[in-house]
């Protein structure tokens, strides 16, 4: 079936088995590969991008049901010699080791800082009314959907700290 | 032009302190970090290839019998289906790391739940998957088999066997002993990239874009699964999405994508799905372990026992090396230890990051934390007091061995002379404890080769077929090959992963960096003679730096003195007698803080550090995230991680993410790591040893000791969830 995409930007016209989830949409029928399979389940964040802004796992939804949506892949936040200050963060306090969670960390981490600039409380947020600080607790809490099993967590931690300090 | 070396004598001359570019051990940024941050490194499913069709595998519903697909011709049918393949040659189970041939091929016979014994081809992944879930197995004389390791037959492993001096006597005079019985469930490596391989053929020529560790070992071992030469197999894995050994050995999903590819004449991609991951690689086994600890009055030891049990798949020789690390980490002058292997039918048991210590050193530490607080002195100095000046069994001397230091310096930093005693500190809903475990791992140097070539312009291209799982050795190979010919970092360019370049060592067993990278180092030096040749000085009067060759007071550029000409050279080394003539290891030691809840009993982690010796460091900050990552694992082994097999047919029961619970980010506070300055002349020319591993070895240990610390209750059964724990309180 047919369904139409904004992709980084640029409008994609797919013809697409129903079944065909928006992770492989993306990596089978448009080459995007940065987005990574870690689970196929929603389990370990590895396909991590944002649609309208918002952070989803894109195996754990289809192409179809996001007709006209704008998608946001790691593709469309920097390239290897235009890197977006979270990408040139996780180079340097390196936080990745074999690289393969290490798109869905950043999109995940993208959107992450917006959801605490619009004052989204999280799990850890003392209150829920007041706006959050970002403290190693409340990255490490927000974080806790992308799986790394290298474990660079300190060093995401890090990375985020420094690319979102750089931003302020 | 083979510069061949082997590793027979101490290497004391200590040339990369010499060097003047000063990058070996310099704390730089992974060169393909800029890759792997943007999504455009490429991981081995991630090739565009024309004409691909998708395999998706199929499991044996049980676990015996003879395999039947009975809707086979249905499935054939099913739209975009190309193939149902069953053929002879796919793998019961994965090769084991270093195998250098194929594993046990039996698609036809279930060994375990879980067997991937067909592949689906369809010409799109949707279709694949539809026709391998549609795809009826039944399973034709199935029988009772043996699934439980505690009541398997057992083959004693007689290589492992020790008796010395007299155990018994030993425990009966002490006045102070232990002995304890610890059990370790299994592990699964999980890394974040499932097994995936891309098949193509060219004639009788095979390419597989696969994901693995050990590529000239998997070539072969792929080789002889198809029956085919060597030389028509070419193995690319530029890119590894994490191994942790579950991709040392070839995986059924390369076999499979290779024969799919043959039969239909096109490149086909299998890769296994998460829940194959967990059901049809490989698991750390579990573990049964008893040890005893003898000690007189000071706390020294006279006794030290360890008895292991763990289990594999028939036909499988790989036994955890659960006692690798006892027989030379403490003295003891009466020493008895022995390994028995069961025989029992779930999945197979290879090799998980630190096979052997990661949970033979684990039990070890706690055990020594029993006895210190049996004995009723510090923990910390129980171990120093213990430290034996020579190997307690083969009475050889230790390479480099900063056990005490890292103990020491260890302790410093993280404040433990602060610890409190048992139960004694509580903050709010809180009970906090300390505790802390000794790292140790064997130092090993495998056979290894690359070629390393200065060209005309100045710059140097290093080539190997070694891999980086996340490692760091396109950051390492670089740096040494920088330093050794005067270049700036990023005038090197590392080129990894192809078959079709020199056979490396591999990644595992801790021994990738050294053994590849004393390769490059070989090879740089060789260029280093030529060059001096060249400029007719002797090699070690010439000093290399960005570029440009000092000597004689004289300063000349690279390409000057290559004069369009390039110099290529292949570094090879051999292990030699100094892995044998003393006793090679890496030392440390872990510290933690935990919180543990006095109502559910659940335990936080607050605080964690390692202090770590393991020769020369060749990038801190790559070697540090080795270590944030072995402490990490230990987190996992000491908290959540434990594959849960049915007792009724042995299958793993959480075979996904979400039920196998590795750490999360929330569960790991800032770990704090510190590497100690050492240089192992024993080990190789570079003084480097491995340390992948080292993070793990007994990191658990310091968290089960601190909740022990915390609430006066052992868990003797890991891992130490909070209905164990709090059952205890």
């Amino acid at each position: 079936m047919q369904t139409n995409l904004t992709i980084n930007g640029t409008p994609q016209r797919l013809e697409l088995d129903p079944r065909t989830t928006l992770l492989d949409a993306l990596r089978h029928h448009l080459g995007l590969t940065g987005s990574k399979k870690g689970c196929d389940h929603g389990q370990c964040g590895a396909c991590t991008v944002m649609v309208n802004g918002r952070r989803i796992n894109a195996c754990l939804t289809l192409a179809c049901m996001h007709d006209g949506d704008e998608v946001t892949t790691i593709e469309g936040i920097g390239q290897p010699d235009n890197l977006s200050p979270l990408q040139q963060a996780f180079v340097s306090e390196d936080g990745f080791q074999c690289g393969y969670c290490t798109p869905g960390q950043i999109c995940s981490a993208t959107a992450m800082l917006e959801e605490v600039r619009n004052g989204w409380p999280s799990h850890v947020t003392d209150d829920l009314d007041g706006g959050a600080d970002l403290t190693t607790e409340e990255i490490s809490e927000r974080m806790s959907g992308n799986l790394c099993r290298c474990s660079a967590y300190p060093n995401i931690v890090e990375a985020i700290r420094k690319a979102a300090g750089e931003n302020a | 032009m083979t510069e061949h070396f082997k590793m027979e004598t101490p290497a004391t001359e200590r040339r990369l302190d010499d060097m003047a570019q000063g990058l070996v051990g310099a704390p730089l940024d992974r060169p393909e970090g800029p890759l792997k941050v943007t999504g455009t490194a490429t991981y081995a499913n991630e090739w565009q290839i024309e004409g691909m069709a998708h395999g998706v595998m199929v499991r044996a519903p049980g676990n015996s019998g003879r395999v039947i697909l009975a809707n086979r011709d249905d499935v054939a049918k099913l739209p975009g289906v190309l193939a149902v393949i069953q053929d002879d040659r796919l793998l019961r189970n994965p090769a084991q790391g270093t195998a250098n041939e194929a594993p046990v091929q039996s698609p036809h016979h279930a060994a375990y739940l879980g067997q991937l014994i067909a592949v689906v081809v369809a010409e799109t992944f949707e279709q694949a998957r539809h026709a391998a879930q549609s795809l009826q197995v039944t399973l034709e004389n199935a029988q009772m088999v043996q699934v439980d390791p505690a009541t398997a037959a057992v083959e004693p492993q007689d290589g492992q066997a020790l008796d010395q001096g007299d155990l018994d006597a030993a425990m009966r005079d002490a006045p102070h002993s232990v002995d304890l019985v610890y059990t370790t469930p299994s592990h699964s490596s999980a890394p974040m990239e499932p097994h995936a391989s891309i098949a193509s053929w060219q004639g009788g020529d095979l390419t597989l874009r696969g994901s693995y560790q050990m590529l000239k070992y998997n070539r072969n071992e792929l080789a002889d699964s198809l029956g085919i030469h060597p030389d028509r197999v070419r193995i690319i894995s530029p890119y590894v999405g994490g191994g942790f050994g579950s991709k040392l050995g070839l995986a059924p999903e390369a076999v499979a994508a290779a024969i799919a590819a043959q039969e239909l004449g096109r490149p086909v991609s299998v890769a296994l799905q998460r829940p194959q991951v967990f059901e049809a690689t490989m698991r750390r086994s579990e573990t049964r372990q008893r040890v005893r600890l003898a000690a007189d009055a000071e706390g020294r030891l006279t006794g030290l026992g360890h008895d292991a049990r763990v289990s594999n798949l028939p036909g499988e020789s790989f036994a955890e090396p659960v006692l690798q690390a006892s027989h030379f980490l403490y003295a003891g002058a009466n020493r008895r230890m022995s390994l028995e292997l069961a025989r029992l039918h779930r999945m197979c048991a290879g090799s998980v990051r630190a096979p052997g210590e990661a949970v033979g050193v684990t039990v070890l530490e706690n055990a020594m934390d029993e006895l210190a607080h049996e004995i009723g002195i510090d923990p910390v100095a129980l171990r120093l007091r213990n430290i034996p000046e020579k190997d307690p069994e083969s009475g050889k001397d230790y390479s480099s061995r900063r056990f005490r230091e890292a103990l020491e310096s260890g302790a410093e930093a993280f404040g433990w002379a602060d610890r409190p005693g048992v139960k004694e500190r509580r903050e709010g809903e809180w009970l906090i404890g300390y505790g802390m475990a000794s790292a140790a791992r064997v130092n090993v140097l495998m056979e290894s080769q690359a070629r390393v070539t200065l060209l005309p312009d100045g710059t140097a291209r290093v080539e190997t077929d070694m891999t980086d799982i996340g490692t760091g050795t396109y950051a390492i190979l670089g740096q040494i090959a920088g330093d050794m010919l005067g270049l700036p970092r990023d005038r090197v360019e590392v080129v990894l992963g192809d078959t079709t370049l020199p056979p490396a060592a591999g990644s595992g067993g801790s021994w990738g960096a050294s053994s590849s990278g004393t390769s490059v180092y070989l090879a740089c030096e060789a260029i280093r003679r030529q060059l001096a040749q060249r400029l007719e000085v002797d090699e070690h009067d010439l000093t290399l730096k960005d570029g440009r060759a000092t000597y004689a007071n004289q300063v000349k550029s690279l390409s000057d003195i290559l004069q369009g000409d390039e110099i290529a050279k292949l570094g090879h080394v051999k292990p030699g007698d100094t892995s044998t003539d003393v006793r090679q290891a890496t030392f440390g030691a872990y510290f933690a803080e935990v919180a543990v809840h006095a109502a559910s009993g659940e335990t936080r982690i607050r605080r964690m550090h390692g202090s770590f010796a393991a020769g020369r460091i060749l990038n801190a900050k790559t070697a540090r995230s080795q270590c944030l990552g072995g402490m990490t694992f230990g987190i996992g082994i000491a908290l959540t991680e434990e594959l849960a097999f049915d007792p009724r047919d042995g299958h793993v029961a959480n075979h996904n993410l979400a039920e196998y619970h590795i750490p999360v980010n929330a569960d790991v506070p800032q770990l704090t790591v510190e590497l100690l300055e050492e240089r192992d002349d024993w080990a190789n020319p570079m003084q480097a040893k491995g340390i992948g591993e080292l993070g793990i070895c007994g990191a658990a240990a310091a968290i089960t000791n601190a909740i022990h610390n915390a609430t006066g209750v052992r868990v003797r059964d890991y891992p130490a969830t909070l209905d164990k724990v709090i059952a205890g309180m």
